[in-house]
């Protein structure tokens, strides 16, 4: 009846990991509290569980990864406690909890805090930066963050009940096998990223349509912002990359659950094939993860340079460069697997060649800023910081990029220090930069500045005292993932590391004041004109936030910067003549209910439940199918409630042009040049 | 093509998107699955061929593949294919009787190809040649079974697709997720040929 499930599962081996199941449990438990007590349920299922506006569900992703951050740091401050003080002894976690905690780290900062990030930020701003009321698919994009959603709440799950795996994120056989696996941590690690990987690659195909067909009138391609390219450029490898991490799970479950042999290590199995399948996917993703950060510091620099972007067209076809190139260096991940030489000189060569259009980018936004009037504010913060520290991790990646080279430091803390200095000022830097630019068109207020730049500064320092003593450990030879070890040279460097980490922890509680005392203080802080920093593209037309439908009336599009055109030209707030009625799409629940069956159908697989797995996978057909049948998905704004809106609209923003707009430190090298009609 | 010539075919987009435009976009989306299912399938062609000869002992492709079975499901599946046509033909002419025969006729060859592959992989597990025996078996399953499953699904849809002609009519939705529902199943002929190509000709030859 219940599979393997039985009251085993329960983590009473540790009491660490029983620490870590009562602080799920009673979070979650504290949460539900909370809404019973504001009785926000109602709220909560009517204005956002079933929603399919593309700002909620975007809201909705940001907060499922800052939720994920905080448990994948937790993992990762863990990590670095144990290696602090497990010189010639066992430290605090068992090796078995230990291998789960980097497992779990891996896979949560990369499928669950990373990808949900970007993944809001593009819904939140992408459709306002082409001038559409929505994306192309508002159903499916629901579908999407459900989906993401269950692979989150397995892995959380997994704290609970059962273990979770110790193979690492990337999951490599024949030790992920059956064989030397047997339990059900691999098993979730497959079903939390099968079930999220499917969203993702539904929000790729979202996105590409609706950067494709829903740009205003004017709006060409050359024309796009660039937040908007990388998005496009970053979806684009969704749609053809997710799809191979889907067939490498797929596969592995194949062996796990029917005992077939692709990876296993007897009966004609090819373990090898599984690395190639692997980064086939990862290595598009790392430029999934990063692509879209660039379009955040490039939207960035610019606005807060108070100028245009330096180099547009090279910065899009960098992008470009880089989504094509993301794919013919897959194999540099595994150097060492003994490829022939020439084969590792090709993926060798190739890989040093992604490193000129990053060049350039580099570039490009220094000779932005350069003899612009530079604004410090936090966004602009952590594009310095990450210019400067991820041409650091883009060096050593040159170096990892040649196979002799390689082979001596595979493997070591070298290359966790270079994916590190890769990810975190390349894309977790970006996420923040835009966390704190867009904040106020997704809220209405703006985020407390001074907490904005502590939290900078620790998260910067803190990475430097964490990872910089990484890299010398890994020309020392210390592996990656070492519960203990008896090389007492090693621990000074680990003992700063973990000091770094602790200094990134109190980054982190500075972004959690920030938003206490910016919710706190929202009256004082409240963005009435839509356009706080004097922003150049279009998401900063529509209001704070924007209403339902984003604009009345599609703007026309005839600059790069088409929002700077438009002040400039004296008709960014101009009024239409009449309003037209607008079709919206229709709130429904069956996104979230094909998201929680694809839960209990991932947790179910896990442990073996096979009838519910079918009861899951009938009823996922059923909401699909009537889903199917439903031609009736949209409802019409009439044009009365749209003037309604609008007219208040323009009261605030008359207000807005009187005070806001003449203490804006943002404002001050240009007036606004027209008066609200 | 420059950079101009890119922009030129895009276009100027146009104002918020009209039924048809919604049509469009859904089509354009279903083209992007489709690639992204193509990329399933010739990773699984990939592996396909790296495991062909990891027999492991057991049988190969030579003992154990029957072309007269393979020729047969190809025939069906491939004159599936046109019978769907002849539906759509039906369905630009706005003829729901011959949309619903066709449909059904494809839906027939359709199940006697699932059928058949069943049968197949049945006998297969029967003599001891089944997924688990060896890398190789492993990876003929997957290949093939996925696109059988694939065509199981169109099954299922050519049901609700006329389920919908009957309750709804011809309607513009009906018709636009009609040919979506097209696309997919000459997807799946395509497919099909490469598994023909691939797997069955050289695996008797």
């Amino acid at each position: 009846m219940l599979g393997k499930l039985t009251i085993d599962a329960l983590p009473f081996y540790s009491w660490v990991a029983m620490g870590g199941a009562l602080v799920t449990v009673g979070g979650a438990l504290v949460v539900m509290a909370a809404i019973s007590w504001f009785g926000w349920w109602r709220t909560l299922w009517s204005d956002w569980v079933t929603s399919v506006d593309h700002k909620r569900i975007g809201i909705m992703y940001v907060t499922l990864a800052l939720i994920m951050l905080m448990r994948g740091f937790v993992d990762a401050i863990m990590m670095r406690a144990q290696q602090a003080i497990a010189v010639n002894s066992d430290g605090y976690l068992p090796p078995e909890h230990f291998d789960q905690i980097f497992s779990s780290h891996g896979t949560i900062m990369i499928f669950f805090m990373a990808m949900p990030f970007l993944t809001g930020l593009i819904n939140i701003v992408v459709p306002q930066q082409i001038g559409a009321r929505d994306v192309a698919f508002p159903f499916l994009n629901a579908v999407s963050l459900w989906l993401t959603a269950a692979g989150a709440g397995l892995v959380m799950v997994s704290l609970v009940i059962g273990k979770f795996s110790t193979a690492g994120w990337t999951g490599y056989p024949p030790y992920s096998g059956a064989q030397y696996s047997p339990g059900v941590g691999v098993d979730y690690w497959l079903w939390a990223i099968l079930i999220s990987g499917v969203g993702t690659t539904l929000t790729g195909i979202n996105f590409v349509v609706t950067i494709f067909k829903r740009r205003a009138p004017g709006m060409t391609l050359m024309r796009m912002p660039l937040f908007t390219w990388t998005a496009f450029c970053s979806s684009i490898l969704m749609v053809f990359a997710f799809p191979a991490l889907t067939v490498v799970c797929a596969l592995l479950a194949l062996d796990r659950l029917l005992g077939m042999h692709f990876f296993t290590s007897g009966d004609g199995g090819n373990m090898m094939n599984y690395p190639n399948l692997f980064w086939i996917w990862g290595h598009p993703e790392v430029y999934i993860l990063i692509l879209p950060a660039f379009g955040i510091y490039s939207e960035v620099v610019a606005t807060f340079s108070a100028k245009r972007l330096f180099g547009y067209e090279s910065l899009v076809y960098a992008t470009a460069a880089i989504a094509l190139l993301s794919f013919t260096v897959w194999l540099h991940h595994f150097f060492t697997m003994g490829s022939s030489a020439n084969v590792n000189a090709f993926f060798g060569i190739a890989t040093m060649i992604i490193a000129v259009p990053t060049g350039v980018k580099v570039f490009d936004w220094l000779f932005t800023m350069y003899r612009g009037r530079i604004h410090f504010h936090p966004s602009m913060l952590w594009t310095l910081g990450f210019i400067v520290t991820f041409v650091i991790g883009g060096m050593t990646g040159v170096l990892l990029a040649m196979p002799p080279a390689d082979y001596l430091m595979h493997n070591t803390t070298f290359l966790v220090a270079h994916f590190h200095n890769m990810l975190i000022p390349g894309a977790l830097f970006g996420y923040f930069a835009g966390y704190m630019y867009w904040f106020p068109k997704a809220f209405g207020f703006t985020l407390d500045a001074r907490w904005g730049a502590r939290s900078f500064w620790c998260w910067l320092i803190g990475f430097y005292l964490a990872f910089m003593p990484l890299y010398i450990l890994g020309f020392m030879g210390m592996p990656r993932r070492m519960e203990h070890y008896n090389v007492a040279a090693w621990q000074p460097y680990l003992i700063v590391a973990a000091a770094g980490a602790c200094l990134v922890l109190l980054g982190i509680a500075c972004l959690v004041v920030q938003l206490v005392v910016s919710v706190r203080q929202r009256q004082q802080a409240l963005d009435l004109s839509g356009d706080p920093w004097n922003g150049r593209t279009l998401e900063w037309l529509t209001a704070s936030p924007p209403a339902p439908y984003n604009f009345a009336v599609p703007p026309q599009v005839r600059d790069i910067d088409a929002f700077h055109d438009m002040k400039a030209r004296g008709v960014a707030y101009r009024r239409p003549d009449r309003y037209v009625d607008i079709n919206m799409p229709k709130n429904t629940g069956a996104g979230a209910i094909l998201g929680g069956l694809a839960f209990v159908l991932g947790f179910a697989v896990v442990w073996h439940i096979w009838w519910l797995v079918v009861v899951c996978a009938l009823g996922m057909w059923v909401v699909v199918i009537a889903r199917t049948f439903d031609d009736d998905a949209e409802y019409r704004l009439p044009a009365a409630e749209v003037e309604k809106i609008e007219q208040q609209r323009h009261q605030v923003l008359e207000s807005a042009a009187r005070s806001a707009v003449a203490g804006n430190p943002y404002f001050a090298t240009q007036r606004l040049r027209e008066s609200v009609t | 093509m420059t950079a101009e010539a890119l922009v030129a075919a895009a276009g100027p987009p146009g104002h918020p998107p009209t039924e048809s435009d919604v049509h469009e976009e859904r089509a354009f989306g279903f083209w992007l699955y489709l690639m992204s299912d193509a990329i399933i399938f010739s990773l699984l062609f990939a592996t396909y061929a790296v495991m062909v000869y990891n027999t492991a002992g057991g049988p190969s492709g030579k003992t154990l593949f029957s072309l007269p079975n393979a020729f047969a499901e190809t025939m069906l599946l491939l004159s599936s294919s046109i019978t769907f046509g002849f539906a759509s033909v039906a369905m630009k002419s706005g003829k729901t009787a011959g949309v619903l025969a066709w449909l059904v006729v494809t839906f027939v060859l359709g199940l006697g190809f699932v059928g058949l592959e069943i049968r197949e992989f049945h006998g297969l597990i029967q003599a001891g040649a089944g997924p688990d025996r060896s890398g190789f078996l492993s990876a003929f399953f997957a290949l093939v079974g996925t696109h059988g499953l694939h065509v199981s699904f169109g099954l299922v849809f050519i049901l609700i697709m006329m389920s919908q002609v009957v309750i709804k009519g011809l309607t513009a939705p009906v018709a636009s997720r009609f040919l979506r529902l097209g696309l997919f199943w000459h997807f799946l002929d395509i497919v099909w040929i490469g598994i023909f190509s691939v797997v069955y000709l050289p695996g008797v030859l």
